[in-house]
């Protein structure tokens, strides 16, 4: 999304006059002409013009002394570029309530990449209603436009029709660019963001829109303009809008992990030496995240070879932590599939998601080793060598239907308030993965089994309770989907399982029911 | 050495006269084995018993639940709305491959001074899990006080380390009170085979969720004073 400002710097200083004379935001405006003037070459010349002065002939560019013939009662105030910038700066950072990356277009424009955050503002229309409100309340004029790149983005904001979008490819026509160019030709070349001199070039050539481009080829552009700024290379320009080739762009807010590293005069080919350096590492890492006062939830480890291949290992904490120890060990466990090849001369370890950690009291008394390692610590031994998936926590989940009752969740989030959800009574203490079918004798279908074969054995049922009736989801499930009577039972030698029957006789959703065996108790 | 400490052979030719019985609500072992058949939740049921028997009232650590692949196909993963409501809130369930890794996670969680207990299922008698492993399952959890009940499913009594080792098997349950006709609460047949500390012996243990409540069987004579009367050691395997 781009956004541009295109009267910032005066409506910033309107709003500051009135703050200064204690008015609202949205008192009338003095009927005063006012221009913003900035120190040029050749004497005081007009930065920006509220509308009044506007409708007076004055406009921006003009020498202030031209100005003053046009409109005798012109005031001029002097403009304040650097306090504009810091205003924008601002802006961007609040910009990211609409995406999380924003960055600074000119002097007078921002640039939010919503890629995958429009659906929380309800669409891609939505979005930019919520923005252009934000913006208004804010006293500020703004051009909005979406668009899959930012070039086009920009070009649609400055000449495109007002909150025009241009939805993302896959949803457009068919073509190398799904008609992109297209919905751009008509616009102005100058929306390809050049240098004044190219434009007055590309006039001179009647080449006036992009589409006009276009039409003439891409070698005889390269052949004209062969300069390898952006700036001055039209074809250029117009791979970057149509985003053929990917548009480098500095984000307002980089958040700098720490990072240690170590070159490694010799290159290393043996483990004991790699482990050593890890340790080091390890140690460097504590120390730059215990200056910076946090710990480390996930960590990088990059390891380059002298024959110009990297390997990269990555591990996820359970809770944060700096203990270098602990760190090296959880590393130490990732380094077996790593080819050294010639030899790794340069280590490099990122915090890539650090949380807030405040100093920690060291360990004087020699009982830890007898005491044992935290919950956090063992859990991060076990997800390293057992992998993210293995560990886990059982959680309630809102359904009925017994299999979907339980979640499974990473185990350091503490289980979430059931809210009232209460645990059915009689339930088993553990499922089987998937229902197992048994072979089921019972006296009337709908009646309680007597007698069942699983897993090759036969059980003779000596108690049973039930039907506990279980109907399916209907919002979720198919129509076709069958109820469940579920029985818990009992057989003569007292195992005790939970067994249902998927359907009844008659039901319309099939032949007779089956039986499985779902859960054992304990 | 101090030999003031030792107990005199005299005392050892005795002990299984003088050693107390087992009964619920004493000091459980650091290290127990539970063998159970792979056909019903008997051995999870009886491990989760005797946790819950040893754990003080109003604990609130973590309880970790270890799960090779093989146990989980025959017999299940814990189910939370059917565990006992004071463990519903505080379990980690941890799934391995292999008897290897199940061993590993074992031992990590043993090391692990913030866990109330830690609950392992091993399906059969696989190479791994050899008196080694068991050695140093044992020496794991004395040294940082963690008890470790380990179900053994469908397996052979093999050579173990662990300090208390039961045969269990499901038993028909006590009649509810409402309805004589349902499955009542939990009860099992369960045979203490080895110990240290107790005589051999076999009972009926019921979990009628309130704590466990053992009774001698009704239709099998005591082993125990047997095994002792003919100067047998407590700790001979069967």
């Amino acid at each position: 999304m781009a956004i541009w400002l295109p009267r910032l710097a005066i409506e910033r200083w309107q709003h500051a006059e009135r703050s200064a004379a204690g008015e609202g935001l949205n008192a009338p405006n003095r009927s005063a002409i006012v221009a913003l003037i900035e120190e040029a070459a050749h004497g005081p010349r007009i930065a920006a013009v509220d509308g009044a002065a506007l409708a007076a002939g004055v406009s921006p560019e003009m020498r202030l002394t031209d100005a003053r013939v046009l409109c005798p009662t012109l005031r001029a105030v002097p403009g304040d570029p650097g306090g504009d910038l810091a205003f924008l700066r601002r802006l961007a950072a609040w910009a990211q309530r609409w995406g999380p990356w924003t960055a600074l277009d000119g002097h007078d424009g921002l640039l939010v990449d919503v890629g995958g955050a429009t659906h929380l503002f309800g669409g891609e229309s939505r979005l930019l209603a919520d923005a252009r409100h934000c913006l208004a309340r804010q006293g500020l004029t703004a051009r909005l436009a979406l668009a899959p790149t930012a070039g086009a983005a920009w070009a649609l904001a400055h000449y495109g029709p007002e909150g025009a979008i241009l939805p993302d490819a896959s949803l457009r026509g068919p073509g190398e660019d799904g008609g992109m160019a297209d919905a751009l030709a008509c616009l102005s070349v100058a929306a390809l963001r050049l240098d004044d001199e190219v434009l007055l070039v590309l006039r001179r050539l009647g080449l006036k829109r992009i589409g006009d481009l276009a039409r003439i080829g891409r070698d005889a552009l390269r052949r004209r303009f062969r300069q390898p700024s952006p700036e001055l290379n039209p074809l250029m320009r117009l791979d970057r809008l149509l985003g053929r080739v990917a548009e480098p762009l500095l984000p307002i807010e980089l958040v700098q992990p720490a990072w240690v590293q170590r070159r490694l005069l010799e290159p290393i080919r043996h483990r004991e030496a790699l482990e050593h350096v890890l340790a080091d590492l390890a140690g460097d890492m504590a120390c730059e995240l215990e200056r910076r006062g946090e710990g480390a939830r996930r960590l990088e480890l990059g390891l380059w070879r002298v024959d110009g291949d990297v390997a990269m290992r990555s591990v996820e904490l359970a809770a944060a932590t700096r203990d270098p120890a602990h760190i090296a060990r959880l590393f130490g466990a990732r380094l077996d599939a790593i080819d050294a090849g010639f030899g790794i001369e340069l280590v490099r370890m990122r915090a890539v998601w650090a949380e807030p950690l405040g100093p920690g009291q060291a360990d004087l008394d020699t009982r830890t080793a007898r005491r044992g390692t935290t919950l956090a610590e063992c859990l991060d031994r076990l997800s390293v060598r057992l992998g993210a998936g293995a560990v886990r926590r059982p959680a309630v989940h809102a359904s009925h239907i017994p299999e979907r009752a339980q979640a499974w969740r990473a185990p350091p989030m503490p289980d979430p308030d059931s809210q009232g959800l209460s645990d059915p009574p009689g339930r088993p203490l553990k499922l089987l993965d998937n229902p197992e079918k048994i072979a089921v004798l019972y006296a009337t279908p709908d009646g309680h089994p007597h007698r069942f074969r699983w897993r090759g054995h036969v059980h003779e049922i000596a108690r049973v309770e039930g039907p506990e009736r279980i109907a399916p989801e209907w919002w979720r499930e198919k129509g076709s989907t069958r109820l469940r009577d579920y029985y818990r039972i009992e057989d003569s030698e007292g195992r005790r399982y939970w067994i249902y029957r998927a359907g009844l006789a008659g039901d319309g959703r099939g032949g007779l029911p089956d039986w499985f065996l779902q859960a054992l108790y304990g | 050495m101090d030999m003031s400490t030792l107990p005199r052979a005299v005392e050892l030719a005795s002990f299984g006269m003088r050693a107390p019985r087992w009964s619920p609500g004493g000091p459980c072992a650091l290290h127990s084995e539970i063998f159970a058949g792979g056909r019903d939740g008997s051995g999870a049921g009886m491990a989760l018993a005797l946790a819950l028997d040893g754990l003080p009232p109003g604990d609130e650590r973590e309880v970790l639940w270890v799960q090779d692949a093989v146990s989980i196909r025959l017999t299940g993963r814990p189910y939370r709305p059917g565990l006992p409501a004071a463990l519903r809130r505080r379990l980690i369930h941890v799934a391995t491959a292999s008897c290897e890794d199940a061993l590993f996670a074992l031992e990590e969680a043993l090391r692990c001074h913030e866990l109330a207990c830690v609950i392992g299922e091993i399906a059969g008698n696989p190479r791994a899990l050899d008196f080694t492993a068991s050695r140093r399952l044992t020496l794991m959890a004395e040294k940082h006080g963690v008890p470790l009940f380990l179900v053994r499913l469908d397996a052979q009594r093999d050579l173990s380390s662990a300090r208390m080792r039961w045969q269990v098997e499901a038993a028909p349950s006590p009649a509810p009170r409402w309805n004589a006709q349902a499955p009542g609460p939990p009860a099992w047949r369960a045979e203490l085979f080895r110990s240290r500390v107790h005589a051999p012996g076999e009972w009926i243990l019921c979990d009628d969720g309130q704590g466990l409540a053992a009774e001698r069987p009704a239709d099998t004579p005591d082993h125990g004073d047997l095994a002792a009367a003919a100067g047998d050691r407590a700790l001979a395997a069967r």
